[in-house]
């Protein structure tokens, strides 16, 4: 649904009620639930897969996916803590090195794309297993521990009241915000919608739609390559095996959160709201101490509402 | 000599101009060659366009109807020939060009995004920034004044949509046709070029796009209207080149020849030198 | 999910790969060497790559051929079906194997009708010959055994950080804890995580760092008073001491886990893990490699189960419980040292 729509746009408005439900239902149920440590946790622990499905929220909102977000945050995170440990690089310096290769991923998927013309999940499903590849031979399967403490600073804390709150935190939500700006406030923005919605409409138009696929899908590496350093600064070190669930959690995120797969539709915060209502389940569910394998169940299920809740309320206005 | 009067006539009388020989050339071409390997879909076609004209394009498949179009407006460039725009000579390489010159093209398809809103659409890939302070410094999007403008411009148009900031997917086909329409109009300096604006439109969505297409005439802009509907055609245009074989076959008067006749000439059966001068625009 | 085009090309690329391996195998058939075959999950995983030196040891010590081969990445079954059909077709009489799944048992069986011995080694799977494996039953009840050891009789307030819903090691190794704990158990061939009481918090980490990390949070969260956590893997303990670390909690609970890889060792020493039991791959793939030889050499079969052996390892010894040092464990471990 498009943010100028004057129509109450109930598909936006899904996520963050089905957020609020969660929420409430949970509080119900535990105590332990609605403290600020408890909250400032989950959003800690979904901070990695709230940054990765920026990038897949805009190439999703192009009509396109990206399977390889998470083996290319994984290359990122061995290259920048290999970089500042095993060469003794200057950790800032090792930190870019590392979003460049990821937003250099995200290049190269976006030229495929655009170049040589192939769907965008044939061509990330390739670069998802280089990406994973490299890591696994780079890092010899090895993590990268004993970081400088400048890679980690983003796991750092700062009190809010009573709460602990972290950068990394802070981080995730002032991209959001910074993204949901540039789509609903720039001339970009609404060129990377109308791509999406209708990408011959968008060339007779004049909008340079090679060009906005392209910069859409490094853009998005480079929010691989700070999802990276957020991974890195939560676990404490460089770790070759992370993201191996991470690319569909992020698909996950970015349906929950409303965005239709088809390309043109959907705000990015419900992307953030998404993530969360996944780490909520997971956390309340642990503190009702219900088995793991029902946020599974859970999960799948609401992908489903998700997706059907978006189909009717587009066909409400007609 | 065909004596009949088809009723497309009569209402013609009273909504249309007559043909203004004296009216100035605002779109010429001479001698446009276009060829695509073997086939030859233009050979030496000539076109003028006069102000404050509607001027209907028909021809059968293969004339070299959508190619001249193409020439028109900047989708292909002509192998041979010139074009020439308010009497200085043109060469457009991209439809940008040609929209950069004041040419407006309304395509078939529409081009529009059906999930932004009419406003959005109106000024899609030429949206209007914000003139002053942060806004201006950020290049952001100034919405207020794109709506205000959307509104004014349908207005102008005398286009009955109530909301701009409705989905265009949530629009009749015949409104949608009007918004782009409306764009096309809002932009045009010189010429707007519409492909098939009725087709898949009922009859009373068709009557409403030709009322506003011929308001877009009576602001000032001489429209090129690519039809495969006669009544319609005869309905709206001033005048009506007929494409035949990559040519000009003819440019009649609707008014004074028959229905029958423009498509004897469009197939073939008949000429122009066996149509009585009267006919002929 | 693959499309048909990855699966072939993955294909040929491993039949390219092995025919020069055929080659080699085929040279050393006609000089009287046995041919041994090794199919690991990965190539990269640094316990398989331990397993491939102890093999490729093995076999020079013993005057063998090693042929080796490895699925794409876990659960890459179809990999380890063509790896076999070539490795067979090459001459290999003795294909060892860590199987990624049981859709190998019915290529497995077409070879053993054609005379070939398959061994798993680590993994079980239908239809093997033999297996070579650590006893994960027994690897849990070791460090369970320490764990109710060094609690010296305080209650237990327990979490247990699994693998996933139903996978059999991480139920075998779980169930071996609550026995050696000494709470109720089901036994090594259950798929099932058994619970009771004295666990207050039972939660998934799929074996990975970051997600053992949410998972011992949110535990934290629903037990702040917690004395023990059993972690399924060395990588789910580092997760878990880093959310212990980050809540202030990390002394006083005891931290076990599986695996005597040599960063977990190196964990150890530095405090994170408490207690860990060691397994073998090394002494897995040396275990495959003689049998190989031996059924080459004697016609004779390996059958039935060898346990390749578990050691608990921890900094801190505890009365009553046979552990051994830092030093051994960095010995014997796998990995990069």
């Amino acid at each position: 649904m498009n943010s100028t729509s004057r129509h109450i746009p109930w598909g936006a408005l899904g996520p963050w009620l089905a957020l609020l439900a969660t929420c409430i239902f949970f509080t119900l149920q535990s105590d332990r639930f609605l403290t600020g440590e408890n909250l400032s946790l989950v959003l800690q622990q979904v901070m990695v897969v709230g940054v990765l499905a920026i990038g897949q929220t805009l190439i999703i909102l192009t009509a396109g996916i990206d399977l390889s977000c998470g083996m290319v945050m994984a290359l990122g995170s061995v290259i920048m803590t290999k970089f500042a440990v095993n060469y003794g690089i200057n950790p800032y310096l090792a930190i870019v090195c590392g979003l460049a290769v990821t937003t250099g991923f995200g290049l190269l998927n976006g030229l495929l794309v655009t170049r040589v013309k192939l769907p965008p999940f044939i061509v990330t499903l390739g670069t998802l297993n280089i990406a994973f590849a490299i890591t696994q031979i780079y890092s010899g399967a090895q993590i990268i521990p004993n970081l400088p403490d400048a890679m980690t600073a983003l796991g750092n804390t700062f009190s809010l009241g009573s709460t602990e709150v972290s950068l990394g935190t802070v981080t995730m939500i002032a991209l959001y915000a910074l993204a949901w700006f540039v789509l609903r406030d720039t001339a970009p923005g609404r060129h990377l919608y109308a791509v999406g919605n209708n990408a011959e409409a968008a060339r007779l138009t004049g909008i340079r739609v090679d060009r906005v696929l392209v910069t859409v899908y490094a853009l998005a590496g480079l929010f691989y390559g700070i999802a990276a350093l957020l991974s890195v600064a939560r676990t404490g070190v460089g770790d070759p095996n992370a993201g191996q669930t991470e690319n569909l959690d992020a698909i996950t995120a970015v349906v929950l959160g409303g965005t239709s797969l088809f390309g043109g539709r959907g705000i990015i915060l419900g992307s953030l709201v998404g993530a969360v209502i996944v780490g909520v389940f997971r956390n309340g569910l642990t503190l009702m101490g219900v088995a793991s394998v029902y946020q599974t169940l859970i999960t799948g299920i609401l992908v489903i509402l998700a997706v059907a809740a978006d189909q009717m309320s587009r066909k409400g206005p007609r | 000599m065909n004596t009949t009067t088809s009723p497309n006539q009569l209402t013609n009388q009273f909504t249309s101009h007559s043909p203004d020989a004296s009216a100035p050339l605002v779109m010429q071409a001479r001698g446009l060659v276009k060829r695509y390997g073997q086939v030859t879909a233009l050979d030496g076609t000539d076109f003028e366009l006069r102000a404050g004209e509607i001027l209907a394009v028909i021809g059968d498949n293969g004339a070299g109807k959508s190619s001249l179009i193409k020439a028109l407006s900047g989708a292909t460039v002509p192998d041979e020939g010139e074009l020439l725009l308010d009497g200085k000579p043109v060469r457009f390489k991209s439809p940008i060009d040609a929209r950069r010159a004041g040419i407006e093209t309304v395509y078939q398809d529409l081009a529009v995004a059906p999930a932004m809103s009419i406003a959005e659409n109106l000024f899609l890939g030429r949206e209007l920034i914000k003139t002053a302070g942060i806004g201006k410094l950020l290049h952001l999007l100034d919405k207020k004044r794109m709506l205000e403008q959307a509104i004014a411009r349908m207005q102008e148009l005398k286009v009955g949509i109530r909301s701009m900031t409705q989905a265009v997917e949530t629009l009749s086909g015949g409104q949608r046709q009007c918004v782009a329409v409306a764009r096309a109009a809002a932009f045009a300096q010189h010429v707007v070029i519409m492909d098939e604006p009725t087709a898949a439109l009922g009859v009373k969505e068709g009557n409403m796009v030709l009322e506003l297409i011929r308001r877009v005439r009576d602001k000032g802009l001489p429209v090129i209207l690519i039809s495969h509907n006669m009544p319609h055609v005869f309905e709206v245009a001033d005048r009506i080149h007929i494409q035949r074989l990559g040519r000009r076959a003819a440019v009649v008067n609707p008014r004074t020849i028959s229905m029958s006749d423009t498509v004897a000439v469009m197939t073939g059966a008949k000429t122009a030198e066996e149509l009585p001068q009267a006919a002929l625009a | 999910m693959k499309p048909a085009i990855a699966q072939t090309v993955a294909r040929t690329a491993t039949r390219l790969a092995l025919s020069s391996l055929a080659l080699a195998a085929a040279s050393a058939f006609a000089a009287g060497e046995p041919v041994i075959g090794l199919i690991t999950k990965t190539e990269t995983n640094p316990f398989f790559v331990k397993m491939k030196e102890g093999a490729e040891a093995e076999a020079k010590k013993l005057g063998a051929k090693l042929l080796t081969a490895a699925g794409k990445s876990d659960g890459d079954t179809a990999g380890q079906i063509t790896a076999l059909e070539n490795m067979a077709a090459a001459g290999a009489k003795t294909i060892l194997i860590t199987a990624s799944g049981d859709a190998i048992s019915p290529t497995v069986r077409k070879l053993q009708a054609k005379g070939v011995q398959v061994i798993a080694l680590d993994s079980p799977f239908a239809g093997a010959d033999a297996l070579f494996a650590t006893d994960n039953y027994q690897a849990g009840v070791l460090v369970g055994q320490y764990a109710r050891a060094a609690l010296a009789g305080k209650p237990a307030r327990i979490v247990t950080l699994d693998l996933l819903p139903g996978h059999p090691v991480g139920a075998q190794r779980h169930n071996g804890f609550m026995k050696g704990f000494g709470l109720p158990a089901a036994d090594a061939k259950s798929n099932e995580l058994s619970r009771d009481p004295a666990v207050v918090c039972m939660a998934d980490s799929f074996g990975d760092r970051a997600k053992s990390q949410t998972a011992m949070e949110n535990c934290l969260q629903k037990n702040p008073e917690i004395n023990v956590v059993y972690t399924i893997n060395e990588p789910a303990a580092a997760g878990a001491f880093n959310a212990l670390k980050k809540a202030g909690k990390e002394k006083g609970v005891l931290i076990l886990s599986v695996d005597g890889g040599c960063q977990g060792i190196k964990d150890a020493a530095a405090g994170m893990i408490t207690a860990t039991s060691q397994q073998y791959p090394l002494k897995m793939a040396a275990l495959g490699v003689a049998a190989g030889v031996k059924y080459a050499r004697d016609g004779q079969k390996s059958s039935g189960y060898t346990d390749t052996g578990v050691t608990l390892i921890s900094a801190r010894p505890v009365s009553g419980v046979d552990s051994k040092d830092i030093n051994t464990g960095m010995d014997l471990c796998w990995g990069a040292k």
